[in-house]
């Protein structure tokens, strides 16, 4: 598995109230497990939409494909070592 | 409880570079109320682990186990069994846990995955806040149960001192001074006059760290 998206609720708008805000926060929070683990936070984006945002979605899932395709292969299936940093990512421009 | 909180996972992993086999223990006491060492937190950590491990192309083994507690000597006892199997054992208990590990497997490795902070409870989901120091002569009834030996950055028995002001302490504007909070408690006591006239005397510490490695022996207790 190379990437993952979440795809919460609209802030505001979530059935569960404040589902879509906690998974944000978790999902950033897992975001600096990655960072630390070596692995490329980018490769876990949460986006917020609904269900009648059918346009919005093939965006997304666009966007989140060509993110992966970019990054390549995640380093736990090639074994090649950190592909990641903490601060020097935002150094080389990534 | 005893509140503790996960070390960096680089940390952790550099703790545990050198072995591929090792033994995850938790503990289902305190550092599972604080979220720091329960079962959950064991599965995360050995997860990550693994993850970060298979990055460079390596496998870790990792035997999750979590312990009714890990400060008693017959569930520190339950992996004996499989302990020899393993290269060193990652302890994500208290300070007590880890060191009851290294004294009941003598040849492998205990190593901390948390760092044990302090003695305190939750004020809410997600926030815990110390209480205690168990100095071993509580005096929280003559205190208003606000304990100065914690509260206050000096542990001070005759508070407060020239740092006090607007009730906050002079290390830290966010931390509330403790013996405003004990003024104020005892004002609303109506035992501000009866208490705070009168002075501690000088406390004996020799019941608090300051007399070494504390022991307390229980002869009806024992067998």
């Amino acid at each position: 598995m190379d990437g993952v998206y979440v795809a919460g609720c609209l802030e505001g708008e979530c059935h569960y109230l404040r589902g879509n805000l906690r998974a944000k926060k978790r999902v950033g929070h897992v975001q600096g497990i990655l960072a630390a683990l070596g692995i490329n936070p980018e490769r876990l984006q949460m986006y917020n939409l609904s269900a009648a945002m059918g346009g919005r979605f093939v965006e997304i899932a666009q966007e989140m494909t060509e993110r992966v395709r970019a990054l390549g292969p995640s380093p736990v299936t090639t074994g090649q070592g950190r592909e990641f940093v903490a601060g020097e990512q935002e150094e080389e421009g990534k | 409880m005893i509140v503790a909180e996960a070390k960096p996972i680089e940390e952790v992993l550099e703790m545990i570079d050198r072995y591929d086999k090792i033994i995850l223990a938790g503990c289902k006491e305190c550092v599972a109320v604080c979220a720091a060492g329960g079962e959950k937190e064991v599965q995360l950590l050995a997860s990550a682990l693994r993850t970060a491990r298979k990055t460079t192309g390596r496998e870790l083994e990792i035997r999750e186990v979590t312990l009714e507690r890990q400060c008693d000597p017959e569930y520190v006892e339950g992996i004996r069994g499989f302990a020899g199997d393993y290269q060193a054992i990652l302890s994500i208990a208290c300070g007590v846990g880890v060191q009851y590990m290294a004294e009941h497997y003598k040849t492998i490795p205990a190593l901390p995955g948390l760092n044990t902070s302090f003695m305190g409870g939750s004020l809410e989901q997600g926030v815990w806040s110390e209480r205690c120091q168990g100095c071993g002569t509580c005096i929280l009834h003559l205190t208003g149960g606000i304990c100065p030996i914690t509260r206050c950055a000096k542990s001070l028995l005759n508070g407060p001192c020239g740092g006090s002001a607007k009730g906050k302490c002079e290390v830290n504007p966010e931390i509330e001074c403790g013996w405003q909070l004990i003024i104020d408690r005892l004002r609303e006591l109506g035992e501000f006059e009866a208490r705070y006239t009168e002075l501690f005397p000088i406390k004996d510490w020799s019941t608090s760290r300051d007399g070494g490695q504390r022991t307390i022996i229980r002869e009806d207790l024992k067998p």
